[in-house]
């Protein structure tokens, strides 16, 4: 559901959630990073930091500085009586997939649970266009919404194994890119050479909250000769700006 | 020749941290920094440091070499040495070339800081040089073995001294917490229940999140919310009932509802508990809460007060006394 005012909640004295909705869609996610825009474009003195999420903008400020009554009339100001509109992506990444079962181990277990084909699952999964929603769980870990409805999958009962780095995963109603190896629920459906966080680039991060994303199938062999370059620390996603 | 701090022995869990890796929560970064905040600030205060090193209760034995450091300690009451002689449990000393500051779990609390006069030779990562263990980033837990570098080694005190903090004093008052995020996921009865509630520390409790054991605490409307931001001291109530109140190492988002968050000024006192320990929570309004963070960082902000330590005030000889044989006047 999508509020028409947003909720605030406080998280103890020195954290306030502003909430648009309870539900993960793209109408509610792009008014939280509308309104994370704003904020970052004009702070009110106070505001310490804010982190765009699915559904509602976390906000860390110092209650010494700014009261909690304050800094919501600021926020109902950016806001105004119109509410904030969405925010269109400002940039484009494409970002190169490999859906060969070699660099996508879960890509036929996952196609025979949604009674799909290793080849449609890879053709829906890279023909549609996600939005950077919110990072998540670890540095560098990138929920992305606008997987396809027939892609939408039942998160496993228990985690498997670790991913590879660069893991492309379905889960739920969303698709994720994984930063590092980890345990997880999801499905591994593709990979990608490109590395979503890594400490020797700048910026150390490749996509921000609110960008738009896309993915391009690519061979094996394609696969081997870009992480060889995204190794030696070129980005071989590219980069568009929208607007 | 430059100073080395070198770790003849640390116990898990000890390490670097700074203020925080604020600022890139929106990328997935969780911003650690030390459990607790005020003994943090005592002992980098006092020492003239933009860092600590974190002990846990499983101790650290250090030496320094190369010059004289100046070295702060600050926390729980551990059980401090210097060459075999009993410190108090902030206290602030020169530790000369060749000596053994041994720190050892004393009577209660959980966490204390060693700072050292200077600065550390550690290129931050991402900003900061707090160890975030589960991400990899900033400096590794200390082991044995490990030498730091002070780039810049600051004057150390004669004499040790000890320090005295109002907010290092550990009280048995309840915890206080302001109710939410997520607090309408509960009837109020299990509000009134978790309030009420005797809870006792688990044994898996970390720097990510501390374990309560108590009541099942049942949520009203499932326990899978969409995620959301992360507070230091969000008390989440995940399916089992068992609340998780996270702590520095906590994920920047969660999706469990959080029935309550505790407030600043009682995040250092949740910290120092042990597991095994009790405790209990009161609720309190966002007022009663600013007003209570007001009164934590002044008191902060006044700082340590600095006492010679003379030979009466060591634990041995005060030991060693007859301290009720006689009668004292307080206005002597």
């Amino acid at each position: 559901m999508d509020y028409e005012t947003p909720r605030f909640l406080d998280c103890g004295e020195a954290a306030l959630s502003v909430e648009f909705g309870d539900s993960v869609t793209p109408a509610v996610n792009a008014r939280v990073l509308a309104l994370d825009e704003r904020l970052r474009a004009a702070p009110p003195a106070g505001l310490r930091e804010t982190t765009p999420t699915y559904r509602a903008l976390f906000l860390r400020y110092e209650p010494l500085e700014i009261s909690r009554a304050a800094l919501i009339a600021a926020i109902e100001a950016l806001i105004g009586t119109a509410g904030v509109e969405a925010s269109q992506p400002a940039v484009r990444w494409t970002i190169p997939c490999c859906y060969d079962p070699e660099f996508a181990e879960d890509i036929g277990e996952a196609a025979a649970l949604l009674g799909q084909t290793a080849q449609s699952l890879a053709r829906l999964h890279a023909g549609a266009d996600y939005r950077a929603y919110m990072y998540g769980f670890a540095p560098g870990w990138c929920y992305l919404g606008g997987l396809p409805q027939a892609l939408a999958i039942p998160r496993r009962v228990s985690p498997r194994g670790p991913t590879p780095p660069g893991a492309a995963l379905i889960g739920g109603a969303l698709s994720l890119i994984a930063a590092n190896p980890m345990p997880t629920g999801w499905y591994v459906v593709g990979r990608t050479p490109e590395r979503m966080f890594a400490l020797d680039r700048s910026p150390p991060f490749l996509v921000a909250p609110g960008d738009a994303v896309r993915f391009e199938p690519i061979d094996a062999n394609t696969f081997l000769a870009l992480d060889a370059r995204a190794c030696a620390g070129e980005t071989v996603a590219r980069r568009e700006r929208l607007l | 020749m430059s100073a080395r701090l070198l770790i003849g022995a640390a116990g898990p869990g000890v390490t670097i941290q700074d203020e925080g890796r604020f600022g890139l929560s929106r990328y997935g970064v969780t911003p650690a920094g030390p459990m607790d905040l005020g003994a943090y600030l005592a002992a980098t205060r006092a020492a003239g440091a933009d860092s600590a090193i974190e002990v846990s209760l499983g101790g650290m034995t250090l030496r320094a070499d190369g010059a004289t450091l100046c070295v702060a300690v600050a926390g729980g009451e551990f059980d401090i040495r210097l060459d075999g002689r009993p410190m108090p449990s902030a206290c602030l000393l020169p530790l000369a070339e060749g000596a053994r500051l041994v720190l050892r779990a004393g009577a209660s609390g959980a966490w204390c800081y060693v700072a050292v006069g200077g600065t550390l030779a550690f290129a931050p990562t991402l900003g900061s040089r707090a160890t975030h263990a589960r991400s990899g980033l900033g400096p590794r837990p200390l082991a044995a073995g490990d030498a730091l570098t002070l780039a810049e080694a600051a004057g150390a005190p004669l004499e040790p001294l000890a320090l005295a903090a109002p907010w290092l004093t550990s009280s048995a008052a309840p915890i206080r917490l302001v109710l939410g995020p997520q607090a309408d996921y509960f009837a109020p009865e299990e509000i009134e229940a978790f309030l009420n509630a005797r809870w006792r520390i688990g044994a898996r409790s970390d720097r990510m999140a501390y374990r309560l054991e108590g009541p099942a605490i049942r949520h009203r409307r499932g326990h899978d919310i969409v995620s959301d931001g992360v507070a230091m001291g969000a008390i989440q109530i995940p399916g089992d009932g068992a609340p998780l109140a996270l702590m520095a190492d906590r994920q920047p988002t969660g999706g469990y509802p959080k029935i309550a968050t505790v407030i600043g000024a009682d995040l250092g006192r949740l910290a120092q508990l042990r597991p095994g320990e009790d405790l209990s929570f009161r609720a309190v309004d966002w007022d009663e809460a600013v007003a209570a963070r007001r009164a934590y960082f002044a008191s902060i902000d006044a700082g340590a007060t600095r006492e010679p330590l003379g030979a009466e005030m060591t634990t041995e000889s005060l030991l060693a006394e007859n301290l009720v044989g006689g009668v004292v006047n307080a206005r002597d």
